[in-house]
């Protein structure tokens, strides 16, 4: 059983706040931190710099040097430690700074985070979390816009979630270090410091459990599921519909692994139809596996064919073509025609 | 699409941090040690005032280096430094998405660069805009990347020069493998055979597969030659948190020679690169050199060094600088007058010129460019999924809303 999520210290911080995502991850990390003390931050430039986006800030100060770790510059070097330290009873968070450095640590996820637990007939955990910033959108050069989330997800061993609002980052992360599993920890970067999305964050209790997915919108004409960036393309699509008088269902996915489907099936034998959406390619991905299951729960109450809007099956493009790779709201709404019109 | 200010950091002095970020005074130490030019071991042939140095054993390797051609290392540092500035300035004014300057580095990479001849290849990281200009690649070619229209398009194998690598060390065990290709093939053994170098920092060396491709060469005697930038810094990570031990002495741990040389020495760096070619054209391959030199600007135009570095490890480093000591050598031996250095400068403004004209006039790839040469044979999936989103997109034409 995942140890209880210890609430900050009474008085610490006033218990609402206005947030954007990547201050409320700060705050969730300071959270979990001062709630155990077997919390290690591991990664390049966490310390000093507060990280390149900064989720870190302020962290080292204040907790020192042994447990906001500047790593040496090697993944697999961040995970594999983190795995021993795991071992040795701490609980280690390790940051990749951008999701396209992930893979020379991709051995050490999964062979010996995923797996450990299992060999050993559960005598060890790991309770690991490893954060991944990704995602396009945000102009950047080669390796730093991509979305992997489904190579984990297909990991048996891991558990992979990521968040789409302040609240959420605030509680996921808090969450997941208290996990007794690895946790594969996806944030959408180019949300990090979006104004548009800051709100107020309860920090006194959590919204709900970590493994599970959530209507965030309620819609009778056609499902919309999403995770991650692409949660909020949904909802300004959701919103866009509406002024046009068609009614769209938005579920958060937060949980890719265990992917928390009942929402959906619930969802879908109300409205018929499902659009699943996701800035991964689509070739065997998170969004195949809903296709598949939905399929197989909801045959009967489909009218008309699971369909997805994702990015291509390409190499992430040179981001002066991102707007064409990446689903925005056009492509999504153009999906949901199809739905409907089928 | 987001504008860059979405994803950039909160400015210096936002954050809790800012406040407290005054270093501890071993923080100021260790960072003023690395200052210190690199110890003893260091290889130097111009000092830091102008004065030559003579070398018994890397002097033969630049016996050619008459005053003209002096004139045009130093020709060629003032053109790439130029070049790197104007790219920086056209970032700041929104360009280019994004820019990674070689401030300081000029001596390593046109010292290296012209080391090689035009059979051999090398490999760099994504700092090396002077050893790409010494291989003959244009520095539009490379501006492709920063404003993000496209990966990288040169032909590498005419100009020698493999692709940009972003992922940190990657490119070393590519390297390997190529130079020991070229000993496969028999391209080694002599005067005129054949060899690869390899570019990457100092925080790479922590990387798995830069300890690979040190293991790979070695057992191979792959005729490669490793060329660590040490700049000091991987963002903000001083050396000192990827080792214990100077840089170059790692080679002996893996069976070859590493060598440090003063970076930002142009000579130095010549000499040695042309020894440690030469070493691996005969079949003598690997050699590891450790150029100690200095980042003299961020990381990158997104890196903010104000949080982690000290200014006067900067003030220390600017008095080694690159150009200067070969500028204060050609005056002080009467080797250039006035007018030429003002002559040089006007090429470089020319040069820069040319490049801000060829960026602001760079066209947007077309969308069909997502889908290509993503497979060397075709895909009929792949092919569909982009005729389908051609006509999807034609059809926001039709309506007249993009
Ligand atoms: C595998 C990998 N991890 C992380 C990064 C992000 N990153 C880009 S540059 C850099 C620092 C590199 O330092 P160094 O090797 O010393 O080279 P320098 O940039 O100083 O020349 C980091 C951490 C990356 N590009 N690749």
């Amino acid at each position: 059983m995942a140890a209880p999520v210890k609430s900050p210290v009474d008085g610490a911080v006033p218990a609402v706040q206005k947030l954007t995502i990547g201050k409320a991850l700060n705050m969730g990390l300071r959270a979990a931190m001062e709630a155990d003390d077997k919390v290690l931050i591991l990664g390049e430039d966490v310390g000093k710099l507060g990280g390149v986006f900064r989720i870190t800030d302020g962290l080292q100060k204040d907790f020192g040097e042994q447990r906001v770790l500047d790593t040496p510059l090697a993944e697999s070097g961040i995970i594999g430690t983190a795995v021993g330290l795991a071992v040795r009873g701490f609980r280690p968070v390790c940051e990749i700074q951008f999701e396209g450095f992930i893979f020379p640590g991709f051995d050490q996820i999964s062979s010996q985070l995923a797996k450990l637990h299992y060999r050993t007939q559960g005598r060890v955990k790991v309770p690991v979390v490893v954060r991944v910033p990704y995602g396009g959108g945000i102009g950047a050069v080669e390796h730093h816009s991509e979305s992997p989330e489904s190579l984990f997800a297909h990991i048996a061993g891991l558990k992979v979630v990521s968040c789409s609002n302040p609240t959420d980052a605030y509680w996921m992360i808090q969450q997941a270090v208290a996990s007794d599993d690895p946790v594969l920890f996806f944030e959408p970067k180019r949300l990090y410091h979006n104004g548009q999305l800051k709100s107020e964050v309860d920090t006194t209790t959590p919204p709900g459990p970590l493994f599970a997915s959530r209507v965030v919108r309620e819609g009778t004409d056609c499902t919309l599921v999403a995770y991650g960036p692409s949660v909020k393309v949904c909802i300004d699509a959701a919103a866009a519909a509406a002024e046009e008088g068609r009614s769209l269902e938005v579920i958060d996915l937060r949980t890719l692994s265990p992917l928390d489907l009942a929402p959906v099936f619930e969802s879908v034998r109300r409205t018929g139809r499902l659009v699943a959406v996701s800035e991964a390619p689509s070739e065997s991905s998170i969004t195949s596996e809903i296709a598949a299951r939905v399929q197989q729960e909801c045959f009967y109450s489909l009218e008309a064919p699971v369909l997805r809007a994702t990015g291509f099956d390409t190499p992430y493009p040179p981001s002066k073509l991102e707007e064409h790779y990446l689903p925005d709201l056009d492509r999504v709404l153009h999906t949901v025609d199809r739905a409907m019109g089928w | 699409m987001p504008s860059p200010e979405q994803w950039t950091h909160p400015e210096p002095g936002e954050g809790p941090a800012a406040q407290a970020a005054q270093p501890s005074r071993e923080q100021v130490i260790a960072g003023l040690r690395n200052t210190d030019a690199g110890g003893a071991e260091v290889t130097q042939l111009l000092t830091p005032e102008g004065e030559r140095i003579a070398s018994p054993q890397f002097d033969r390797y630049i016996s050619d280096i008459d005053p003209d051609a002096l004139r045009g290392l130093y020709r060629d540092m003032v053109l790439v430094r130029r070049a790197d500035r104007e790219a920086n300035a056209m970032q700041r004014q929104g360009q280019l998405g994004i820019w990674v300057p070689l401030l300081g580095q000029e001596a390593a990479q046109v010292g290296s660069g012209r080391a090689l001849r035009p059979q051999d290849m090398a490999f760099p990281s994504y700092r090396e805009h002077g050893v790409a200009y010494t291989r003959g690649v244009d520095f539009k070619e490379l501006l492709g990347i920063f404003r993000c229209t496209d990966h990288g398009g040169w032909d590498f194998q005419a100009h020698g020069f493999h692709p940009y690598t972003i992922v940190i060390g990657n490119q070393v065990l590519n390297a390997a493998g190529y130079a020991m290709g070229q000993k496969f093939e028999g391209k080694v053994g002599d005067d005129d055979g054949e060899a690869t170098i390899v570019y990457f920092g100092d925080g790479a060396t922590s990387q798995g597969d830069v300890h690979e491709g040190f293991v790979w060469a070695a057992v191979y005697d792959a005729p490669l030659v490793f060329f660590c930038q040490n700049n000091q810094w991987a963002i903000s990570e001083p050396t000192e948190r990827q080792s214990r031990l100077p840089l170059y002495q790692r080679a002996r741990g893996y069976g070859f020679p590493g060598i440090r040389v003063d970076g930002n020495d142009v000579l130095a760096c010549l000499a040695v690169t042309r020894w440690a070619l030469e070493e691996c054209r005969h079949g003598n391959g690997p050699v590891l050199i450790e150029a100690f030199t200095y980042r003299m600007d961020a990381h990158t135009t997104t890196d903010d060094p104000t949080r982690y570095r000290l200014s006067e490890e900067l003030e220390v480093w600017k008095h080694k600088d690159p150009i200067e000591r070969v500028r204060v050598h050609l005056a002080r031996n009467g080797y250039a007058d006035q007018a030429w250095f003002d002559q040089i400068q006007a090429e470089a403004d020319a040069f820069a010129t040319d490049l801000r004209e060829f960026c602001f006039n760079m066209p947007e790839p077309p969308p069909e460019r997502v889908f290509a040469n993503v497979y060397a044979e075709s895909s009929p999936v792949l092919d569909s999924q982009r005729d389908e989103f051609l006509s999807y997109l034609a059809g926001f034409v039709e309506a007249g809303e993009r």
